[in-house]
């Protein structure tokens, strides 16, 4: 040690003036240089609040409008006509389907190809001439409550309107037909039918996502991914080593939800149980791979969060599961095909709510495949099989 | 099978002209090396001179950017999955699962090497290295030592024909390092091919053969004998009063290249011998110290050969 590195006796280091500002702005500093070097979260900075902005802004409709709907048409008449256009004027109502029997007609409610579904019955026209105010039957998919209330508020005001532009009658006093609407599978519009089935999807999502999202770089953290990779174990193994566990955990974990929901909330199972549990870890499956996914396209566990975080946000917001789906932008709509909680959440809610079977739910089931294939393909791609 | 190589039986790793780069930083440079099977090979040199990188590119764990060779007959870029299969790799850092037991490591290892019974081959390895008594304790918490044996005994585990070894005693204490090296030579005189990385001169000087890397350039190799000899360093090794004294004059002057304290000796050493000579003369007759010719030591090989690879390599 030299003189000059002495410390010499009797003198006092003093604290430096501003001591607690210099170390502070220090400590700012270094993590400003580091929150640069990752880019990942820098990234993440400008896109959730913009993503969240625009998702909130446009995509969510409250009261949705140009809801699919399908006719029922026992008899083609010029009122019958009118009274679908009026419909149609009220842009709540958009008509998608034309049917010409019951059974069809019931199939696309159920699987929740339509909300809504118009019947207009045979001698109609005939009968509103005669006076017998004969009923006409709108049929709601209710298990979104949101989404049917407001078109059903609608209805009200349509007659008028139908009457004063083609019938000619005047402001009659008595009505001369009737709506007959009927809120199906969920006549009292409790929201929490429509809420419990959703919620299990989306905490599934939560979960499971967060599970797999981790399992590679905690092994690259933690430094046992050297290991690991020098011994002969293929990416594929690796992925299925790591998934199948948490299926097994994400199915007790979604029994205990529809557990709680169908005990305490009352929601009622229509369907089958066994098909239920086989979609449900379909789905839960497919949330694993992706969260897999996320750990392999990753540096650290960090970003995993923040990854997972960004899928999640779009989830619950465009899956139908938050606000109505069919009241989306068609963009968005095309975005929430893309996620499986919007698929599992019309599957859940037609198995509980409305006992549908494997028939009405053929689409979302392929859906939920082929999400989970695809994020698997690319997991076993991206896996580095190097430290390169 | 088209992956049998062509070169001789009895050589394990035979690699040729291995170049890697990382950020345009060029860590190994041009490397060839031959391993005899069932030798020791010990893989010196200091920090960040590429060791670690060329084992990793031995087993497969990075692809070369240039150069080619094999390791077990097998093509190191196209048969990293058959090397995997025979080569048991133990990692600088401890990389095993700190939150799984002893038994539990080892199983999960012989599981993935699809050893028929795995229990019984964790069993018998626990006691191999000694871990008797332990096997439920966590890895994480175990000390340094105990830590090392774990890890070799999860390397071995499989059977493998060639163990790379990168620092494995660092950190170890004296008995252990011993009881390791015993291991070490015990595994190859049963036919192992063992490459280990070590900073220990003393490590160095256990194995059968020995190369020396810097800045990613393998500068020597041969046994220990060899490398002491082809250095042609000339060393005195004096002893007496105020050697530190001594060593402050001579460093620098024409002729003397390293000049090192050595307990109470002091290594005086010279690639020219006749400068060497003419420079001490004068001081060989001071009555004060005592000069003796003698051989250079392999650190003095190695500390002479890492300031010359510095003054090439690093401009």
């Amino acid at each position: 040690m030299t003189a000059i590195d002495a410390v010499h006796p009797g003198v006092e280091t003093r604290e430096p003036a501003f001591g607690f500002w210099r170390r502070s702005y220090a400590m700012l500093v270094k993590e400003f240089i580091q929150l640069r070097r990752d880019r990942v979260s820098f990234a993440m900075i400008v896109m959730i609040p913009v993503m969240q902005l625009l998702l909130f802004g446009y995509a969510i409709n409250t009261t949705p409008r140009h809801l699919p709907t399908a006719v029922l048409i026992q008899e083609d008449s010029d009122l019958g006509r009118s009274i679908l256009k009026a419909m149609e004027n009220t842009a709540y109502f958009r008509f998608t389907r034309k049917v010409h029997d019951v059974a069809e007609f019931d199939d696309l409610l159920k699987s929740g190809k339509v909300l809504f579904g118009v019947e207009i019955p045979r001698g109609f026209e005939r009968a509103v001439r005669r006076g017998d105010k004969p009923a006409l039957l709108v049929a709601a998919d209710a298990t979104d409550p949101i989404a049917a209330s407001s078109a059903l508020g609608a209805l009200g005001a349509l007659v008028q309107t139908a009457l004063e532009h083609d019938l000619h009658v005047g402001d009659a006093p008595d009505m001369p037909f009737e709506i007959r609407t009927h809120a199906r599978y969920n006549p009292a519009a409790e929201s929490r039918l429509n809420i419990v089935p959703g919620l299990v999807g989306t905490i599934l999502t939560m979960t499971m996502l967060i599970f797999t999202a981790l399992s590679v770089t905690r092994e690259i953290e933690r430094g046992t991914m050297e290991s690991l990779l020098s011994m002969p174990i293929k990416p594929v193994e690796v992925m299925f080593g790591k998934i199948i566990p948490y299926v097994i955990v994400g199915f007790v974990q979604a029994s205990l939800i529809v557990g709680i929901g169908v005990l305490l909330f009352g929601v009622p199972i229509l369907g089958s149980v066994l098909l239920l549990a086989a979609l449900t870890t379909l789905f839960i499956t497919t949330n694993l791979s992706i969260g897999y996914t996320f750990s392999t396209i990753v540096q650290n566990q960090l970003q995993a969060m923040q990854l997972s975080m960004m899928f999640f946000l779009p989830s619950i917001l465009l899956s139908g599961f938050m606000f109505p789906f069919a009241g989306m932008p068609l963009w968005a709509q095309y975005l929430g095909e893309g996620l499986p909680l919007t698929h599992y959440v019309r599957i859940v809610r037609a198995i509980m709510l409305k006992g549908a079977g494997l028939a009405n739910l053929q689409y979302d089931t392929i859906a939920l495949i082929v999400l989970m294939l695809v994020a698997m393909t690319i997991a076993v791609t991206r896996f580095r099989r190097t430290l390169d | 099978m088209s992956t049998i190589a062509t070169s001789a039986p009895d050589i394990a790793i035979d690699v040729h002209g291995l170049s890697k780069s990382f950020g345009g930083r060029e860590v190994v440079h041009d490397l060839s090396m031959q391993v005899r099977r069932g030798s020791i090979y010990g893989f010196l040199g200091p920090n960040g001179s590429g060791k670690t990188t060329t084992i990793r590119m031995l087993c497969g764990l990075l692809t070369p950017d240039s150069g080619d060779g094999s390791c077990l007959g097998y093509d190191i870029r196209r048969d990293a999955d058959r090397i995997k299969r025979q080569v048991g790799y133990m990692t600088q850092r401890f990389s095993l699962y700190q939150d799984l037991s002893v038994r539990e490591n080892l199983e999960f290892v012989a599981r993935l090497y699809g050893m028929p019974d795995a229990r019984g081959a964790a069993h018998e390895m626990i006691g191999r290295i000694g871990l008797n008594g332990r096997e439920e304790q966590l890895a994480g918490n175990l000390s340094g030592g105990w830590k090392q044996r774990l890890a070799l005994g999860a390397c071995t585990l499989p059977n493998p024909r060639l163990l790379l070894l990168d620092e494995p005693t660092a950190g170890v204490d004296p008995k252990a390092r011993r009881d390791f090296w015993n291991e070490i030579h015990a595994l190859a005189a049963e036919g192992l091919t063992v490459l280990v990385s070590t900073h220990y001169m003393d490590e160095a000087e256990r194995c059968h053969e020995i190369a020396y890397i810097a800045y990613g350039h393998l500068l020597t190799h041969g046994t220990v004998e060899e490398v002491i000899a082809e250095s042609a360093l000339s060393t005195f090794t004096v002893s007496g009063d105020d050697l530190n004294g001594l060593a402050g004059e001579l460093t620098g002057k024409p002729g003397i290249d390293m000049v090192a304290p050595f307990g109470t000796s002091l290594h005086v050493s010279g690639r020219d011998k006749a400068a060497l000579d003419a420079t001490i003369a004068s001081y060989r007759d001071d009555p004060r110290w005592h000069w003796q010719d003698s051989q250079p030591s392999l650190e003095d090989v190695f500390i002479d050969l890492m300031g010359r690879s510095k003054d090439n390599f690093q401009g």
